[in-house]
C-alpha cells in the first residue's frame, strides 16, 4: 500500500524524493542560520546594541577586504579539517567531540619530534613530512581508541572521547612543563620552536598557509571516499543500522575504529598545520577551540564532506570578525560563542523540519487540491 | 614520603574530597533525575558554568550569597527546561541537544560574566566542624559547606521518593517503558520536561558552589568537564542517589590528588595528577559498561546504554 502511495506521488508531484531530500538539506539549514540570526538580533536589542552595525562589522571583518577573507580563510583551514573529524564517525553513527584532544596531541606530537629533526640538521623537505605524518597517526590513534572502545567495549563514545581530550591536553602540560620545555619560554611555557627553516609558508600570492589547501583536498577524498566506494557505502550502512549491517556480515568493528581513525588523523594534520605555519611551537594557544566548532560545522553541513568547506569559511569568517566586533561595540569576544550556541540550537530544533515542509510533500493521491 | 606527610596527604584527600565533591554531587543528582525519566542531558556542564557565573553576579548584587545559589538554579531550570522541550520534537537528537546546549550555556557564562572577573563577591560561610581538633590542618579540611549536607539530604530523598511516592513510580515508569506509561494516561513528555528542568536546576547550584565556596571565584576556567563527568558518574553509580553521593566522593578524592600532593612539596608530574579524574572516569566507564548489573538497573528508555 505505501508502496503504491509513494510510486504513484513520483509521478503525480513533479519532485522526487531525491530532489527533495537536497532542497530541505539546503534551505532548512539556511532557515536555521536566517532565524538564528534573527534571534541573535533580539538579543543584540535587547541589550542596546544595533544588529545592523554588529552584521555589518561580521561582513567586513570576514569578507570586506582582502587582508579579511585571507584571515577568514586562515581560520577555516583548522575548523574544515575538525569538521571533517565530526562529520566521517557521524556517518557511520557515531557522535565523537573528542577532535579538540586531537588537535592538540597531533600540534604537540608534531613539534616534539621536530626537536631532534631540526637538531639533526634535517631538511624540511623530508622532516615536514615525518611531523605531518607524526601528527596524524598520533590523532587517528587517540580518536581509533575513543571508537574502539565504543565498539568492543561499548563505552559510550560522546563522553570517552571528551574525557580524552582532557587527557591529551593534560599530557601536553605535562611535558611541556617539563621535559620538553624551551627554557626561553618563560611566561608562556612553550617546546623548543621549529625554526623558520621548517616553518610552512603562504600559498603562493597569498597569506594563507597551505592547511587551507590540505583541507579541501581532504573534504573532497574523503567525500569520494564515503558516498563512491564500498568503504563509505558499508559504513554508511553501518550507521543506518548496526544489526543489518553485521547480519550482512560487515566488518563492523574495523569499520568503526577505520572512521575513527580517519577522523582523528584529519584533527591531527589540523594540530600539525597549526605549530607548523602558525605558531611555530606547541603550547597552549593550541587549546583554541577549533575542535568544538568544527562539531557545529559538521552539523550544519549535515556531515557531507564538501559541504564542510563553506560553513567552516562561514565560520572562519565569524572568528576573524570577532577582534573587530568586540572593538568597535564594546562587546566581549565570548559575544560570537553565544552566536555559535545559539546557531547549535537552533539548527538541532530545526531537524524537526525534515520531512515536514508542507509544500514539499509529494501529493498524495487522495488529497487533490 | 614520611608518615608526617601521609598524613598530611590523607587529611588533604579528605578535605578535599568534601570540597571538590559537591559539584559532582549535585550535577550527578540532577542528571539521575532527568536519566530515570528516560532521557539524557549531555549539556549539565552548560548549566554549571553558567550556573557559577549567575550565583557570582548574583551574590555580588545583591550582597546574599544563599540568592545567588537560588539564581543559579533558576538559571539551570531554565536551560534544563529548554533542553527538554527541544528534545520532544519529533527527530530531535537528544545527544546533540546536550551539545549544542553545553557550548550555548557556556558562552553566556562567558558572555555575561566579563564585568564579575575581577570584583569579589560575598561567599558562602562554611561550617567549622574541625573545632575540636587543635591540628590546624583537620580544622581546615573540615570546613564543610552547608550545600554539601544539602546534597546528602537531597540524595536521600530522591533515594527514598523514587521507591516510596507516587511521583517516583511514573518518572521510574517512564524511563523504563514510555508505552506503559503512555497506557497509564501519563504524558511522557511532560514528565521528561520536569524531570530535565529539575535535573538543571540542581545543575545550576552545583556551579554555585564552584565560584561562592570552591575554588569561590569566578572566571572562565572555573570548570573543565566536572558536568560531563558527573554524567559519567551516574552510568557507574547504576542511577542510584546513594551511590551518586558516594562516586562523587571518590571523584572528588581523585580531583584532590594533584593539590594534596603538592601540599607536600611533591610537584612533580602535577599536570599528570590532574588529569587523575579524567582518566579514573575513564576506567570507570571501561569497566562499567558491559556489566550486567548496570544493563539491569539501567533505565529501559535511556538511549545512551543501549
Amino acid at each position: 500500500m505505501t508502496a503504491v502511495l509513494a510510486s504513484s506521488s513520483i509521478e503525480r508531484g513533479g519532485l522526487s524524493p531525491r530532489a527533495i531530500r537536497m532542497i530541505e538539506a539546503v534551505i532548512i539549514p539556511l532557515g536555521a542560520l536566517v532565524a538564528s540570526a534573527a534571534l541573535f538580533s533580539v538579543f543584540l536589542l535587547f541589550l542596546g546594541k544595533s544588529p545592523v552595525t554588529f552584521f555589518n562589522l561580521i561582513w567586513t571583518g570576514g569578507f570586506g577586504s582582502a587582508f579579511s577573507i585571507q584571515n577568514t580563510l586562515q581560520r577555516a583551514a583548522p575548523l574544515i579539517l575538525t569538521g571533517l573529524a565530526f562529520a566521517i564517525p557521524a556517518r557511520i553513527g557515531l557522535t565523537l567531540i573528542g577532535a579538540e584532544g586531537a588537535l592538540v596531541l597531533g600540534g604537540f606530537s608534531a613539534a616534539a619530534i621536530a626537536i631532534p629533526l631540526v637538531r639533526g640538521g634535517w631538511t624540511p623537505w623530508i622532516g615536514l613530512p615525518i611531523m605531518a605524518i607524526a601528527a596524524m597517526l598520533v590523532g587517528a590513534f587517540w580518536i581509533g581508541l575513543a571508537g574502539w572502545l565504543r565498539h568492543y567495549r561499548g563505552v559510550n563514545e560522546t563522553i570517552s572521547s571528551l574525557l580524552l581530550s582532557y587527557i591529551a591536553i593534560a599530557i601536553m602540560n605535562f611535558f611541556v612543563e617539563g621535559a620538553l620545555r624551551d627554557p626561553a619560554s618563560a611566561n608562556k611555557p612553550s617546546t623548543m620552536p621549529i625554526g623558520d627553516a621548517y616553518r610552512i609558508g603562504p600559498m603562493p600570492g597569498t597569506s594563507v598557509h597551505w592547511g587551507l589547501a590540505a583541507g579541501v583536498v581532504l573534504a573532497v577524498i574523503l567525500w569520494l571516499l564515503m558516498s563512491r566506494t564500498t568503504f563509505g557505502f558499508a559504513a554508511r550502512m553501518t550507521g543506518g543500522n548496526v544489526r543489518a549491517a553485521q547480519a550482512q556480515g560487515l566488518p563492523v568493528g574495523f569499520l568503526v575504529v577505520a572512521c575513527c581513525a580517519i577522523a582523528g588523523a584529519c584533527a591531527g594534520l589540523a594540530g600539525f598545520f597549526e605549530v607548523a605555519a602558525i605558531h611555530g611551537q606547541a603550547n597552549a594557544s593550541l587549546v583554541a577551540g577549533y575542535g568544538f566548532t568544527g562539531i557545529l560545522v559538521a552539523f550544519l553541513a549535515r556531515q557531507n564532506p564538501l559541504a564542510v568547506v563553506p560553513v567552516a569559511i562561514l565560520f572562519g569568517a565569524l572568528a576573524a570578525a570577532g577582534g573587530l566586533v568586540q572593538r568597535r561595540m564594546a562587546m566581549p569576544d565570548a559575544t560570537v560563542l553565544v552566536l555559535q550556541g545559539m546557531i547549535f540550537v537552533v539548527l538541532l530544533v530545526s531537524e524537526t523540519f525534515y520531512g515536514r515542509i508542507p509544500f514539499l510533500q509529494p501529493k498524495r493521491a487522495g488529497d487533490r487540491s | 614520603m614520611s608518615q608526617g606527610d601521609l598524613f598530611i596527604v590523607f587529611i588533604a584527600l579528605i578535605g578535599g574530597a568534601i570540597r571538590v565533591s559537591t559539584p559532582f554531587m549535585f550535577v550527578a543528582l540532577g542528571e539521575c533525575l532527568t536519566e530515570k525519566s528516560g532521557r539524557i542531558n549531555l549539556g549539565l556542564e552548560g548549566n554549571l558554568v553558567l550556573g557559577a557565573m549567575v550565583a557570582y553576579a548574583g551574590s555580588y548584587t545583591t550582597g546574599s550569597p544563599w540568592l545567588g545559589v537560588l539564581m543559579a538554579g533558576c538559571s539551570g531550570l531554565v536551560l534544563g527546561a529548554m533542553h527538554g522541550y527541544i528534545c520532544k520534537l519529533p527527530k530531535v537528537n537528544d545527544i546533540a541537544v546536550g551539545i549544542a546546549f553545553m557550548s550555548f550555556g557556556i558562552g553566556l557564562a562567558f558572555f555575561f560574566g566579563k564585568p564579575y572577573i575581577q570584583p569579589t563577591a560575598p561567599r558562602l560561610e562554611a561550617i567549622p566542624l574541625g573545632g575540636w581538633s587543635s591540628d590546624p590542618l583537620v580544622a581546615q579540611a573540615l570546613q564543610v559547606n552547608p550545600l554539601f549536607f544539602l546534597g546528602i539530604a537531597l540524595a536521600l530523598f530522591l533515594r527514598w521518593a523514587f521507591a516510596n511516592t507516587r511521583w517516583g513510580l511514573i518518572l521510574r515508569m517512564t524511563g523504563d517503558s514510555a508505552a506503559s506509561a503512555r497506557a497509564m494516561g501519563v504524558s511522557v513528555d511532560l514528565v521528561r520536561l520536569l524531570a530535565t528542568a529539575a535535573g538543571g536546576f540542581l545543575a545550576g547550584v552545583g556551579g554555585a558552589f564552584l565560584s561562592l565556596f570552591y575554588p569561590g571565584s569566578w572566571n572562565e576556567g572555573l570548570s573543565s568537564g566536572q558536568g560531563l563527568m558527573a554524567v559519567a558518574l551516574v552510568i557507574f553509580a547504576r542511577w542510584d542517589p546513594i551511590r551518586c553521593v558516594l562516586a562523587a566522593l571518590l571523584f572528588g578524592a581523585a580531583g584532590a590528588l594533584g593539590p594534596s600532593l603538592q601540599s607536600i612539596g611533591v610537584s612533580q608530574g602535577y599536570y599528570f595528577f590532574n588529569a587523575a579524574p579524567y582518566i579514573l572516569t575513564l576506567f570507570i566507564m571501561i569497566a562499567s559498561a558491559r556489566s550486567k548489573s548496570a544493563a539491569r538497573e539501567a533505565p529501559g528508555e535511556l538511549s545512551i546504554v543501549k
